[in-house]
């Protein structure tokens, strides 16, 4: 995986330069899946490379491209090449993501050759946001990106990429201008770029120490962490950033939501939607999901966590508390006082 | 990262500024490549972007490169105009020289100079090519050059950890850091082929991970200075910065955590306690023990200001780009009604994570 904090940096050139060396090799290389974004030092990469013409999928009366994976599984390279791994399928293709294609031809032992921005990783998603003031839709789970063999970072520095902005290299003169305005800022693009150099970091050191496992973390000290998932939009914010904290401390991660008495048919219609939501994203970032139904939320939370050597709980922030529960406290109040052998991280809530 | 202090600049600072900013405008840019290894390939780097450079106008030349290179390198040396470097003996030991006087003369825009950690020979000019490097970009030549990880002074006794070894040519952190531009070059390590003698793969990772940390570490503090110089609120969230809250009787499994958790996370620990006059002898005794344990941590220490607590851990926070709070919960008898510090915080620290401790020991 070529890993980038922004389009422009040359991910792609390198991911390019790379199969072309690999060809010089004698290795069987060809094209899944090209950007050319009319980048002319690029595409003079892609010359003397064999490329699998893409499929045409129709949506809404639209002709829209996509990679044929089929065609790649018959063709059976030894090496493709798929840039923008974190791309989103048109509806009705045969799988939502590209990585999950991309997973595909490596079950099938093709090695891939791929592309990323950090910003896309989930587990950054918040971050990305803070920094940046823009949320990004496409994501990828960061244990996907974990799956990858070799990460290499594409650095350049901001001044770099601005250059080439300015020169349009990397977009139409319009949109570079119009980039270079919002997301492309110097300060916008050095948090990200920080970003991008800290998880390559991350990366390199989980390779490291998965290649030693039962390192200094026996399963004894291990931490044990717990996250409450509710029908709040800001579960996941609350979600990403347990899950980023476990990975860290390379702690268990569970997630919890606790049912009304009379469980699912209970609750509104739009709450139990967003509730299935969450443990829907939840699960997919392999986040072990479980309800309980019935009574206290507070106290259901401390039963959980005792029962299940929970170490940490994350919560959310309680909404105000109204006045006629002014005596019971709020359930961050409560689970902070009925857990009290654990930690309780109440994340925050940042607006921008 | 130190607080800022709020008072008024003196004339003399201003002026002290001024000049400061003037010199930085007639002198040179830096742009360093760092490399965590040889044959990450940042000769190569360096040169491409000369050429680049060269291409679109720029006056390039060349005024250090090892002698031998390989053949990719060799191509586009072709295409740059060369100042040789100048062989000296010393010792019985052979030197390459930057030719300072025919760099002036020559006065490119752009000079590429690799190896920037290499010694020059006893009674030379500078003893260091760095320093010829610096006296380049005084004079306004812009200067590329790579360096490796292994020659950066005070990353060395890191290195000598990882690979037993310590190279004894080196430049201090702070030329790197002071650099207008450092570009990491990355390769994973299983792509290097190390040759016998040199650190294996694993080896090579460790580098690599302290080498991007480094960057990143340079990168952050460009940041704080661009955001600070165009009056800009510093961001959240590129690093971890972790703040406890210490008190007398605090856990210490507190602050054993805040280690745990900034270690993980390459973070920053901080750690911050009341000023108070009215502690009793042993309290004060408990106090300087969580403080000498704090030190120990490594947390930058900080007091909270005088007024409501609240306010005071919320204040330094927002100052100190602290992601997470780490607080004892210390009040648990209270009237229905009275809400204790505690509450007060995670209502009102809505833009910081709150991981609140349980206390053992005394209710």
């Amino acid at each position: 995986m070529y890993l980038g904090y922004a389009a422009g940096v040359g991910k792609t050139y390198q991911m390019l330069e790379d199969a072309q060396e690999l060809r010089r090799r004698g290795i069987d290389v060809v094209v899944g899946y090209f950007e050319p974004h009319g980048r002319q030092e690029t595409i003079a990469r892609i010359e003397g490379l064999e490329a699998i013409p893409r499929k045409i999928i129709e949506y809404r009366g639209t002709r829209l491209e996509e990679m044929d994976t089929g065609a790649i599984l018959r063709r059976r390279p030894a090496v493709a090449v798929v840039d923008e791994f974190a791309h989103t399928n048109v509806p009705g293709s045969e799988r939502a993501k590209r990585w999950e294609d991309v997973r595909i031809l490596l079950d099938a032992g093709i090695d891939v050759l791929t592309t990323m921005n950090v910003q896309h990783l989930e587990s950054l998603n918040d971050q990305v946001r803070d920094v940046t003031g823009v949320r990004v839709r496409e994501t990828v789970p960061d244990w996907v990106v974990d799956e990858a063999d070799e990460v290499r970072l594409i650095d350049l520095t901001p001044r770099a990429l601005r250059h080439r902005l300015e020169r349009g290299v990397v977009y139409s003169s319009d949109k570079a201008r119009q980039a270079m305005e919002h997301f492309f800022t110097e300060s916008n693009l050095a948090a990200l770029r920080e970003l991008a150099l800290r998880y390559a970091a991350h990366e390199v050191e989980g390779k490291l120490e998965s290649s030693v496992e039962n390192g200094e973390a026996g399963s004894a000290s291990r931490e044990r962490i717990l996250i409450c998932v509710t029908g709040n939009p800001f579960s996941a914010s609350l979600i990403r950033r347990g899950k980023r904290v476990a990975d860290y401390l390379r702690a268990d991660c569970m997630a919890l939501h606790v049912l009304p008495e009379g469980g699912w048919t209970s609750l509104p219609a739009g709450v139990r939607e967003a509730v299935e939501r969450h443990i829907h994203f939840a699960r997919n970032l392999r986040i072990e999901m479980h309800t309980v139904a019935g009574g206290e939320v507070a106290r259901a939370i401390a039963a959980f966590a005792r029962t299940h050597q929970i170490t940490q709980i994350f919560l959310g922030r309680s909404a105000p508390r109204r006045w006629f529960r002014l005596g019971r406290g709020t359930v961050v109040q409560r689970v902070v006082r009925l857990s009290s052998n654990t930690q309780i991280t109440i994340v925050a809530q940042r607006r921008r | 990262m130190t607080g800022q202090t709020k008072r008024r600049p003196s004339p003399e600072e201003l002026l002290r500024r001024l000049q400061a900013e003037e010199r930085r405008e007639r002198r040179g840019r830096l742009k360093v490549f760092l490399g965590y290894a040889s044959r990450v390939g940042k000769s190569q780097r360096m040169l491409h972007e000369g050429l680049r450079r060269k291409q679109r106008g720029q006056d390039v030349v060349v005024a250090a490169i090892q002698a031998v290179v390989p053949p990719d390198v060799a191509e586009i040396l072709q295409k740059l105009e060369v100042i040789p470097t100048v062989r000296w003996m010393h010792d019985a030991r052979p030197y390459e020289v930057i030719d300072l006087p025919a760099v002036f003369r020559r006065h490119p825009g752009v000079c590429l100079i690799d190896g920037l950690a290499y010694d020059n020979p006893p009674g030379s000019r500078n003893p260091k090519r760095w320093q010829d490097v610096n006296e380049l970009l005084d004079r306004g030549i812009s200067v590329i050059t790579a360096v490796n990880l292994q020659h950066i002074e005070e990353q060395q006794p890191a290195v000598e950890r990882i690979t037993g070894k310590r190279a004894t040519q080196c430049i201090p952190q702070a030329f790197l850091v002071e650099a207008d531009e450092i570009e990491v070059v990355d390769a994973p390590p299983e792509e290097l082929h190390p040759a016998p003698g040199e650190p294996d793969p694993r080896r090579l990772g460790e580098l690599r991970e302290l080498a991007l940390l480094l960057a990143a570490d340079v990168v952050d503090r460009q940041l704080l200075e661009y955001l600070r110089s165009h009056q800009l609120t510093p961001q959240w969230g590129t690093q971890e910065r972790i703040l406890v809250c210490l008190t007398p009787h605090s856990d210490p499994e507190m602050l054993r955590a805040g280690r745990r958790n900034a270690r993980r996370f390459h973070g920053a620990l901080l750690a911050a306690h009341v000023e108070q006059t009215n502690l009793s002898p042993a309290d004060q005794k408990l106090l300087a023990a969580q403080l000498a344990a704090a030190r120990d941590a490594g947390a930058e220490l900080h007091t909270f200001r005088p007024g409501d607590f609240v306010t005071a851990v919320l204040q330094l926070a927002r100052e100190q780009r602290v992601t997470q709070i780490f607080i004892g919960h210390t009040l648990r008898r209270r009237r229905w009604f009275a809400r204790g510090p505690v509450d007060r915080l995670i209502d009102a620290a809505e833009n910081f994570d709150v991981r609140v401790f349980p206390h053992r020991g005394q209710p």
